[in-house]
């Protein structure tokens, strides 16, 4: 078992983090977001990874040969799903921000909230 | 009677969808009292779970899936009474709130708004029941979607636009941290049933993997919870939502947090961390108390009194956490007694403060300076919610911090009578401004709230008879103070958090469909000294309010230091979600390296 996809993980997921904590603009903020959502992908998917095991689809699969495990995948799906809803609910959030205060520069919307 | 316990979830969801389907045709105020109906509906049947499940508790398992040979591959909502009295608080809450709406938003207000209000009772409902790691995070995703597209919904102020943001990136990322607990939990023990996690990790050392997944989950619920350092969100979210959302994210979005870690905690990791309880108990003590002063104190700061009750929701969820973090039976009981009789109580204030808000435009004690006088029954909310806060006897809240300061330390207990004091006076030093005219009309020191955020709903507006605008109030804080007359309440609370905390009898009843759980007999008795600490709060509270509101008089020599200090925390409170993001991670990497030295 390979510890590659959760250093991947990891490094997504920080990489996001760093973005986000550093962001000027909220667009890039809200896609940050996204990437670091992309580690729990890789991260699950590395879960329930088996070696030479094929995908869980079960016709005419034969008894006993391994299969990589169904579950995960399940999840990782569910998180899809999650994401978009998350990405698009915040985007139409950016976009009203921009059409109220006419930027997106969270220091700058500081500044005219004052 | 068990195949009751989907219906709790299913009603509202349904409803909602029907609802949505019919928007165009319906009139905004039938919808509005078709989701008050299925909200009581749904009280009505968890009130009625608590007592079915007062000997043993339920287990539904969706599909019919039960587990084969102690292996549970179905997906189950696990009732135990602690969880349905959750439930049942959240029923009450929204009913009230729905109530509420029907006279403050009339019909500017599109069905919409009460399907979502619908789903967002069905996800907190379900995560209060949700026995399954994977079910929890879908309803917590759920609450936390439809939490900031309520957040949002007065979408014409910019002020709000930038509370739901805030609001959805911290709560999103919290949800990404839940996520990697369950794919660590799910890797090591090919389970996401909470019982079933719990057995197979019980006979380990609590190694790495188990103390990362435990401190991402915790951090993952404290976030929701809105505890320190990951509470910055919660001011801006809620000071900005319309007051109907605001009773139920304060009154109980906020606990459910707590109650997911409690449950978490007991069900899945107390076997394998139990041998080294003290390092959770101290990390969240520490967690806990932080909250409690850092919260009451930002209150009493605040002029608006929508950021002031946010504040307050803070403080009194640092008291819940110290209660589960006393991981006893009696602390577990008290946090669940405080969080519902101190939600209620939250709630019914929080529409006090919509009443002010509807009659007189603005919720801020220095600009609405002595114009409530024609205002009796928010009045009386408001004073007599804040002196309750502060847990003065005999009323609902004390009986839960009681029990949560039987089995503190003495230091803990002198954090939640300051902590409760510093909350109530803040609270009382703002209706004795707005209801009585006492004090000074100007304090330099209080937060003023960013420009446009109190005109949140609009002008001056008659109350005249009002009598849906004042009912849910008078209802909720009666339901908050009288859940201390409830017979044998405190008895029974600790004898149930006693079978929760139980954990390998319970999953052998979950999965093997053993012998429940014994009920331990356990009787409770109200101290001299635990009368005098909520005597005590409550007169700290009165003498603080008169503080704040004469302080200007006393020409203190002090004021000169402090104000730097205030000022630097006032800066920190209004970031930006990059630096709320950032105290995240700090905070998670604090819990979690605690955690770490603590356990090895």
């Amino acid at each position: 078992m390979s510890y590659l996809p959760y250093a991947l993980a990891g490094w997504l997921f920080m990489i996001g983090l760093y973005g986000i904590v550093t962001s000027r603009h909220l667009v890039h903020l809200v896609v940050c977001l996204s990437v670091m959502q992309s580690s729990t992908y890789v991260f699950f998917l590395a879960v329930g990874y088996r070696e030479g095991a094929s995908a869980p689809i079960f016709k005419d699969y034969p008894l006993g040969k391994p299969a990589v495990d169904p579950v995960v995948q399940a999840l990782t799906l569910t998180d899809i799903v999650v994401s978009v809803t998350v990405t698009a609910l915040l985007l139409a959030l950016v976009i009203e921000i921009w059409k109220r205060a006419g930027t997106v520069d969270p220091d700058e919307l500081r500044q005219k909230q004052r | 009677m068990t195949a009751l316990v989907p219906l709790l979830v299913a009603i509202p969801l349904i409803v909602a969808a029907l609802l949505v389907a019919a928007a165009q045709r319906i009139h905004p105020l039938a919808a509005n009292v078709t989701a008050a109906a299925v909200a009581a509906t749904v009280t009505v049947l968890a009130v009625l779970l608590i007592f079915r499940t007062s000997h043993a508790p339920i287990d539904y398992w969706f599909g019919g899936w039960h587990p084969r040979h102690g292996i549970a591959i179905g997906i189950a909502f696990h009732v135990e009474p602690l969880g349905a009295g959750v439930a049942a608080a959240t029923g009450a809450l929204a009913t009230a709130a729905l109530l509420f709406s029907l006279e403050y938003f009339a019909e500017h207000v599109q069905p919409y708004f009460h399907a979502l209000m619908l789903i967002f009772l069905a996800a907190m409902i379900g995560f209060s029941l949700s026995g399954d790691l994977f079910n929890m995070f879908v309803f917590f995703e759920l609450m936390s979607i439809i939490g900031f597209g309520l957040t949002g919904y007065r979408i014409e102020r910019r002020s709000v636009l930038q509370g739901a943001l805030n609001f959805g990136v911290t709560n999103t990322i919290a949800a990404f941290l839940i996520m990697f607990g369950i794919g660590l939990l799910y890797g090591r023990t090919g389970a996401l049933n909470l019982q079933q996690i719990g057995e197979t990790l019980r006979h380990r050392q609590p190694d790495g993997l188990v103390v990362v997944a435990f401190t991402v989950l915790a951090v993952g619920f404290l976030v929701k919870a809105g505890a320190f350092p990951f509470h910055f969100w919660l001011s801006d979210a809620y000071a900005v939502a319309p007051i109907p959302v605001c009773v139920l994210f304060s009154g109980v979005m906020s606990d459910l947090g707590l109650h997911g870690l409690a449950r978490v905690y007991w069900d899945a990791f107390s076997g394998t961390l139990g041998g080294h309880d003290e390092a959770v108990k101290g990390v969240l003590l520490v967690v806990g108390c932080l909250s409690a002063l850092v919260g009451a104190g930002m209150a009493f700061l605040q002029a608006s009194l929508k950021r002031m009750m946010a504040f307050v929701t803070i403080a009194h969820i640092g008291a819940g956490l110290i209660g589960i973090a006393l991981l006893s039976a009696r602390g577990l009981a008290g946090a669940t007694v405080y969080m519902v009789a101190d939600g209620l109580v939250r709630g019914a204030l929080f529409l006090a403060v919509g009443v002010i808000m509807y009659g007189l435009g603005n919720p801020n004690e220095l600009r609405v300076f002595g114009r409530g006088r024609g205002m009796p029954v928010a009045a009386i909310v408001l004073l007599v919610g804040a002196v309750t806060t502060a847990a003065v006897p005999p009323f609902g809240p004390f009986v839960g911090r009681t029990l949560i300061s039987q089995s503190a330390p003495g230091i803990v207990t002198a954090v939640l009578v300051v902590s409760g004091a510093l909350g109530a006076a803040a609270l009382l030093r703002a209706s004795a401004r707005i209801f009585l005219g006492l004090g000074d009309r100007r304090d330099p020191l209080l937060v003023a709230p960013p420009t446009g955020e109190d005109e949140d709903e609009g002008e001056e507006r008659p109350i005249g008879l009002g009598l849906l605008l004042r009912l849910p109030a008078i209802l909720l804080l009666a339901a908050g103070l009288g859940l201390a007359f409830a017979p044998g309440l405190a008895d029974r609370a600790v004898q149930h958090a006693a079978q929760v905390e139980n954990a390998h009898a319970v999953a052998l009843h979950t999965l093997r469909a053993a012998k429940p759980p014994p009920l331990p007999s356990l009787s409770q008795h109200v101290t001299t000294a635990s009368v005098a600490y909520g005597v005590l709060s409550g007169v700290l509270a009165l003498g603080l309010a008169a503080f704040g509101l004469y302080r200007r008089r006393l020409r203190l020599p002090g004021g000169r230091f402090a104000a730097p200090l205030l000022a630097g925390a006032k800066a920190v409170h209004d970031g930006v979600p990059g630096e709320y993001v950032a105290w995240l991670t700090f905070g998670a990497a604090a819990i979690g390296a605690a955690l770490a030295l603590l356990i090895r």
